[in-house]
């Protein structure tokens, strides 16, 4: 199988490190090569992250560039505009409709943006309020976890393969929330318009 | 179907070095090295420790490398520049049990105040170097180079960056070995008393290894030729073989697994077998100038020398077409780092900016006070600088028009680095600094390592806590006091009173890390009524304070910790205690 790349952008603290630890999992269990890359130190206090996961028969670089990205998954929704030119023309981007304010723009020394949701909804992005779902089953530290749920559905890996690694890799108290959290996710996508 | 562990290039030299035996690690952390010793330290029957810096670190590992075992020393590629005097006498002395160093470097600059290329350091110190470009290579070379290091008598630098370090790949793991015929101290002063007399036989001797390892290099597999359209031949190593091997897959490609020295025939029959020779590296021309000076001919390929390489800017130097793109959303608004919410830096800084002091910075997360909304730091240049550049700014103030009071604000973890040193000049020369501890009981930035001040150790026992007041008590400083930051007024006179002093002065900031708080205060809630939209809660850039659309401040309660600072700024009383965060609140 040709290398596929997946691309999580969020703020730091969102969970999308662990998310991208799950999913890089996943493709190893499934019996693919693959590769992470992900940034920590600086970067990670309240600044914009990505984690980048790349699997299939043999990967090489780590990284992604623009143009590149099969899957975006962004967590919030001015990464998703940061992160646009990276997905392929033909790739597939998920957003979570959540925003969280930039400093400059609560300094107001910038504007928050405006019009994102229409270019994204244009670039035909799926949206999806992962926080909302999240608190249905009153955990919303599993938000990271509904996300990787929708990302799913247009992965080809088992759904046990997912269920084994994310019961795994969360606290073990937490294991059955985010069992929902993850179904929660599929269903939300399934749902709604996730396929191409 | 592929197998193995899935582990980071870090992880990956832990585990190599375990794999070969290796017994005792040492390093100080920094990004991008940091989870080496943290990995390492979980395998079994090994001991670790955070040295106060990185000199210190190669210093005992030499120590245990003369006792006769085999030690990992592990820091970020600005460390090697502290460790750099050890290293380069180590050379002459050689080993007894193997000594390998991991010096992570950190190209495109992520958390890092340079993007120095440390493979420059392995031909100019005269020691080995591998180099390798995943984690797969990170654990098998790690193996080998302490084999390598035994063998010629010499410390070797496994070479990592960012990429190879902080990615994650398939490894296959193996088990520890007892390394053949070691544990034995010998005394050896010809060896290891580096005086005039001795060292110049090591020089010489030293040359004699070097020739053995360019040898050794002609033939070992840790280089290697991949023989495809020959009509392009690529010199490349680490992370840079990965991209070149996506970019360019049709390609012949000699990968240097070592670093220093190079196979200079292999490298120049690989020349006379392909048609043209390019040199594809990340950071300095090193390989491409080594090359040049062999009197190979190496055909020009513009290659960006500063940040990162990737696959698609060799596709372009090659000129490959670009990938189509969606179009770039332009103007967003950055999303620089910040402090948390309830760090206690933010208490001193904010003090700092109501005196409008100049501040001599330095490195760890109070680094981030430069940034606006705090926008209070001056200057930061490696570990320690804040002190003396205090007092050579306190000098330079008879002859300039500098009015403002100076202030050096350094770490705890980074005062134990080499912020003494520069605390013993000011003392030393009747300097009248001010010297501001940001004691927040943790090495933070790197991720919560224990350090001298906290007196928390690797191994996971409890030390003593140096204590900062009887240090400067003992260095002769007689005005030392300790403030708490998240105390905004208290702060503020702290630092009015000490700058006005005419002499040397400390004040020690004393809050722990808000990430280390396991019983958070009750978090702090907006009373809409009272709010006057004034905007100064928000200008002490908390994450968990944002403006709603009226223009008045809201608290994420599921992030506030309960600090207060935006209470004491308030002055309509409209921050006010509030329940327990909801769940689902704030959002």
């Amino acid at each position: 199988m040709s290398t596929v790349t997946v691309m999580l952008a969020g703020v730091g603290g969102q969970g999308t490190i662990l998310a991208a630890d799950v999913l890089a999992k996943v493709a190893a269990a499934s019996g693919f090569d693959v590769k992470l890359s992900e940034v920590h130190g600086m970067a990670q206090r309240g600044g914009s992250v990505t984690s980048v996961v790349r699997f299939g028969d043999e990967v090489h670089s780590p990284i992604a560039h623009p143009g590149s990205v099969d899957h975006l998954v962004a967590f919030e929704i001015t990464e998703a505009g940061r992160q646009l030119h990276f997905v392929k023309p033909d790739g597939r981007l998920m957003v979570n409709a959540r925003f969280i304010q930039p400093m400059p723009v609560l300094l107001g020394t910038m504007p928050a943006p405006t019009g994102l949701e229409a270019i994204l909804d244009d670039e035909r992005a799926i949206f999806l309020d992962a926080e909302e779902l999240a608190c249905e089953i009153g955990s919303i530290k599993s938000a990271n976890i509904v996300l990787l749920g929708a990302l799913s559905t247009g992965l080809e890996f088992e759904v046990e393969a997912w269920r084994d690694v994310i019961a795994a890799r969360v606290p073990a108290k937490t294991v059955e929330d985010n069992m929902r959290a993850f179904e929660l996710g599929r269903q939300a996508c399934e749902k709604g318009e996730c396929a191409l | 179907m592929v197998s193995g562990t899935l582990l980071s290039g870090n992880e990956a030299v832990a585990r190599g070095a375990w794999e070969a035996g290796v017994k005792v690690g040492v390093g100080y952390p920094g990004t991008p090295s940091t989870e080496t010793l943290e990995s390492f330290v979980k395998l079994p029957d090994v001991y670790a420790e955070w040295a106060p810096n990185e000199k210190v670190a190669l210093e005992v590992a030499a120590g245990a490398s003369l006792g006769g075992v085999r030690v990992l020393v592990t820091m970020k590629h600005v460390g090697l520049n502290v460790a750099a005097d050890p290293l380069f006498t180590l050379a002459y002395t050689g080993v007894g049990g193997g000594l390998v160093i991991l010096v992570a470097d950190d190209p495109g600059m992520h958390s890092s105040q340079n993007e120095q290329d440390s493979r420059n350091y392995a031909r100019f110190a005269k020691v080995a170097l591998v180099e390798p470009s995943d984690s797969g290579e990170a654990l098998e070379f790690t193996k080998q180079a302490f084999e390598l290091s035994e063998r010629f008598d010499i410390p070797v630098i496994v070479r990592s960056t960012t990429r190879v370090s902080h990615s994650k790949g398939l490894v296959e793991t193996g088990d520890t070995i007892t390394p053949a015929a070691l544990g034995e101290y010998v005394s050896d002063p010809s060896k290891w008393v580096m005086m005039p007399a001795m060292a110049r036989r090591r020089r010489v001797d030293l040359d004699d290894r070097l020739s053995a390892l360019v040898d050794f290099a002609e033939t070992t597999s840790l280089n290697r030729v991949e023989m495809r359209d020959s009509s392009i031949g690529i010199v490349t190593s680490g992370v840079s073989y990965q991209y070149v091997r996506e970019a360019m897959p049709e390609a012949s490609v000699f990968k240097l697994g070592m670093g220093f020295p190079l196979p200079v025939k292999r490298l120049t029959e690989f020349a006379s077998s392909v048609g043209r020779l390019v040199v594809v590296e990340e950071a300095d021309p090193y390989l491409e100038s080594s090359l040049r000076s062999m009197g190979l001919e190496v055909s020009e390929l513009y290659i960006p020398r500063t940040g990162e390489l990737s696959s698609a800017a060799i596709g372009a130097a090659f000129g490959l077409s670009a990938p189509q793109l969606r179009e770039a959303i332009d103007d967003l608004p950055p999303r620089p780092p910040l402090m948390c919410p309830g760090c206690p830096h933010r208490g001193a800084y904010h003090a700092l900016r109501k005196i409008n002091a100049i501040v001599t910075g330095d490195i760890g997360c109070y680094t981030l006070g430069a940034l606006p909304p705090m926008s209070s730091m001056d200057s930061c240049v490696c570990m320690g600088a804040s002190i003396g550049m205090a007092h050579g700014l306190e000098i330079a103030r008879s002859d300039s028009n500098m009015k403002r009071p100076v202030v050096a604000v350094i770490g705890d973890s980074t005062f134990a680095h080499s912020g003494m040193a520069g605390l013993v000049d000011i003392a030393y020369n009747g300097g009248a600094s001010t010297v501001a501890i940001l004691d927040n009981r943790i090495t933070a930035m790197t991720g919560h390592q224990g350090n001298p001040l906290n007196g928390q150790t690797l191994m996971g026992t409890k030390s003593r806590e140096l204590n900062i007041e009887a240090l400067c008590s003992a260095l002769g400083i007689d005005r030392v006091r300790t403030v708490d930051p998240h105390d905004l007024a208290a702060s503020v006179q702290a630092l009015r009173e000490e700058t006005a002093h005419d002499g040397l002065s400390v004040i020690v900031f004393k809050a722990p890390c808000a990430l280390l708080l396991k019983e958070k205060e009750l978090p702090f809630s907006v009373n809409d009524e009272m709010c006057n939209a004034c905007g100064l809660c928000i200008g002490l850039g908390c994450p968990a304070i944002s403006k709603t659309s009226t223009g008045k401040a809201e608290i994420d309660v599921t992030i506030c910790v309960g600090c207060s600072q935006c209470v004491q700024v308030c002055r309509y009383d409209a921050i006010e205690a509030t329940g327990p965060a909801c769940d689902i609140g704030g959002v």
